[in-house]
């Protein structure tokens, strides 16, 4: 029998996933892919408490908040990304280290 | 074991698979499709928990915009033969460590924990679709955060509009 603890060892797996994805690349794409698995993971998470714990629709409003806002987070963040790479020719976050243009 | 459970150690294979594949692969456009496939099995997740309205989103949204973004941005900040990803062994080794520890903690606490979970087989028997109450939560209880959210959604485009543009000043000014 499939239960609540299935789904949060996928949703705690995926989160270890993206936080690694996250802590060991270069690159900030690749790392923006480590967050959306985080964000991924966390909603896992929510989905199967409203199913088994709460057995209403609340857990799924506060999934769909959070996958609106990995969309705008993803626009700003690869807007930033685009920008900083036709300043700098290099989107490696080690040498992103001025605020100034 | 019945479909249900079997079907359920399909996708999570595949989600976890696929999100290894994401995190370990030095092609940055590999990783990129096997986002795709993390995304569409966690959809094929959320159907298992009965969250038919939510799995669309996750596809429409996910798959069909933030991926398209995601490959956008690769595309354009990749230069010529600059596809590949670096892994320093550097940081390999403590983030390993740090993720291992942290999932091992994750593992405990969730098999420890005595959740309220309801009466399954009284969950079984409510298969009705959720978008008609999910609509009703939007317009209802949740009107509030939904306006918020569509206000940062402008603020968002908005201002990736204005940081991605090039400067046009100086080219009106020559």
């Amino acid at each position: 029998m499939i239960g609540l603890q299935h789904y949060l060892v996928v949703g705690a797996i995926l989160f270890v996933l993206g936080m690694f994805a996250v802590l060991t690349r270069r690159n900030a794409i690749a790392m923006l892919m480590g967050i959306e698995l985080i964000l991924n993971a966390c909603n896992l998470n929510f989905v199967a408490f409203s199913r088994y714990v709460t057995a209403n629709v609340e857990g799924q409003m506060i999934a769909i908040f959070v996958i609106v806002l990995a969309a705008a987070e993803a626009a700003v963040a690869l807007a930033i990304i685009l920008a900083i790479y036709q300043e700098l020719r290099s989107i490696s976050p080690d040498e992103t280290n001025t605020l100034k243009g | 074991m019945t479909v249900t459970a079997a079907m359920f150690y399909l996708f999570a294979v595949l989600t976890v698979g696929s999100a290894v594949l994401v995190v370990t692969t030095r092609n940055v456009v590999y990783a990129a499709f096997s986002l795709m496939l993390t995304l569409c099995s966690v959809a094929c997740l959320y159907v298992m928990l009965h969250a038919d309205f939510l799995a669309a989103t996750q596809v429409i949204i996910y798959v069909g915009g933030i991926l398209v973004l995601v490959l956008f941005g690769v595309m354009m900040t990749s230069g010529k033969l600059d596809m590949k990803l670096r892994m320093e062994r550097g940081r390999l080794i403590p983030g390993s460590l740090v993720g291992l520890i942290l999932l091992a903690l994750l593992i405990r606490i969730i098999y420890q924990s005595p959740w309220q979970v309801q009466d399954t087989n009284m969950l079984e028997s409510t298969t009705k679709s959720t978008t008609q109450s999910i609509g009703e939560s939007i317009l209802g209880q949740y009107l509030l955060p939904f306006e918020i959210v569509s206000v940062i959604l402008l603020v968002a485009l908005i201002g990736a509009v204005l940081i991605s543009r090039k400067e046009v000043k100086e080219i009106e000014e020559s």
